[in-house]
């Protein structure tokens, strides 16, 4: 069964200002849409075919590169678009802000690490928060990578992540890629987040 | 040393058609500034703090090569456009585009292929191997040629702020564009 674009949960203006209507449609239909596309294609007739994509990319080493752009590219969005949100911004609660607090000494210390994650990323990436197994921890990888790959450095369950290539603000924020991850911060789902951690966690 | 910006040897709407006025105030005035501005800021106290950006490019590592290659990049970059370019290749570089690529058109082929295929942020070049033949290349991020003792003569920057504002995830009508004021008479040049 070939991957599906999912459905977006809001309207393409629905996180605006922060994020613009053209830059979500482009977002989602052109640049989400081909990474649906081209992975189907780049793994049509091998043997990771039936593999839901969290397997795909555990093993992503011994195949192809398309497979690790694309794989990458198509989960990597899925988890953008889902821990977004129009009533989003605040912070977390419960069980996620404890271990927040117990891994980074406070929120507030979390999204200083965060923010410097993702604006120091050189070039196309992604800046995460992720549970290890033991802990949680802030970093970035590369184009179209994620902690769920084998050729991560850190491997673990992302929980949160933002795309910092830039196409994601380039339209609204040109070179100022300070000011979108700083807006970010309004639009972030903490119940979707918090969700995942607890699933992460096996809480 | 004071890394300077280098000026624009054209108007920021000489290139209208292929890259627009917006977009070259941006790439020039904001990317390819803050890169020098970067590079300024990081080199005092550093060995580098008088080298070249050939010397950077070929001797350091992190912040300081990232900047240090991007200013040289878009410089080399910005400086092969004119309004009114040189549309294809002579003598010399012809004969050697003809050797290694078999035709000009096929030469374009493949440079505009590696420019559409590179996955994320980079450059594609044209460049004299260290054996003396010409050769197509992808660079990533800042990378660049001299690095692996290649001379570069041509490059096309995929970075996404090069064509975003004009043709969004469209790269490749970005890359066809880029042909059209390419001029050859620059190209040629470098190669003497």
């Amino acid at each position: 069964m070939a991957f599906q674009l999912p459905k977006l949960r809001y309207e393409y203006n629905a996180l605006e200002p922060y994020i613009d209507a053209m830059t979500m449609d482009i977002h989602y239909n052109k640049h989400h849409g081909a990474y649906t596309n081209n992975l189907n294609n780049a793994i049509a007739g091998t043997q990771v075919e039936a593999l839901p994509i969290e397997e795909i990319l555990r093993e992503v080493s011994k195949l192809s590169p398309a497979v690790r752009n694309n794989g990458g590219g198509y989960f990597n969005h899925n988890l953008f678009w889902e821990i977004m949100s129009p009533n989003g911004g605040g912070t977390p609660g419960g069980e996620l802000l404890k271990n927040i607090e117990k891994h980074f000494g406070s929120f507030n210390e979390f999204r200083d690490k965060f923010s410097n994650a993702a604006a120091t990323r050189f070039g196309s990436g992604w800046a995460w928060l992720v549970w290890t197994g033991k802990d949680l921890q802030v970093f970035s990888t590369p184009n179209q990578d994620n902690p769920l790959m084998d050729v991560s450095d850190i491997k673990g369950t992302p929980i949160l992540g933002l795309d910092v290539w830039e196409h994601a603000y380039y339209l609204k924020y040109q070179n100022r890629r300070p000011e979108y991850i700083q807006n970010f911060w309004n639009v972030i789902d903490w119940k979707t987040v918090e969700e995942k951690f607890l699933v992460a966690t096996g809480k | 040393m004071k890394h300077q910006l280098p000026n624009l040897q054209y108007p920021h709407n000489a290139l209208v058609g292929a890259i627009s006025e917006r977009t070259l105030e941006f790439h020039h005035g904001k990317h390819h500034q803050t890169y020098v501005n970067n590079l300024n800021s990081l080199i005092p106290g550093t060995k580098f703090e008088d080298a070249s950006l050939e010397q950077i490019i070929l001797n350091a590592d992190g912040p300081i090569f990232n900047n240090g290659a991007q200013v040289w990049n878009h410089t080399f970059y910005f400086d092969t456009f004119s309004p009114n370019p040189k549309p294809s290749p002579e003598g010399d570089l012809l004969n050697a585009i003809e050797v290694s690529f078999g035709s000009f058109d096929e030469f374009m082929g493949k440079f505009t292929n590696a420019a559409v295929t590179l996955f994320g942020s980079g450059w594609a070049w044209l460049v004299v191997d260290a054996d003396g033949k010409l050769a197509i290349t992808q660079e990533s991020n800042a990378g660049n040629p001299l690095r692996k003792g290649q001379k570069p003569l041509l490059t096309c920057d995929v970075w996404e702020h090069a064509y975003y504002l004009d043709y969004q995830n469209r790269r490749a009508d970005y890359v066809q564009a880029f042909w059209k004021i390419v001029d050859w008479r620059i190209v040629e040049n470098r190669f003497k």
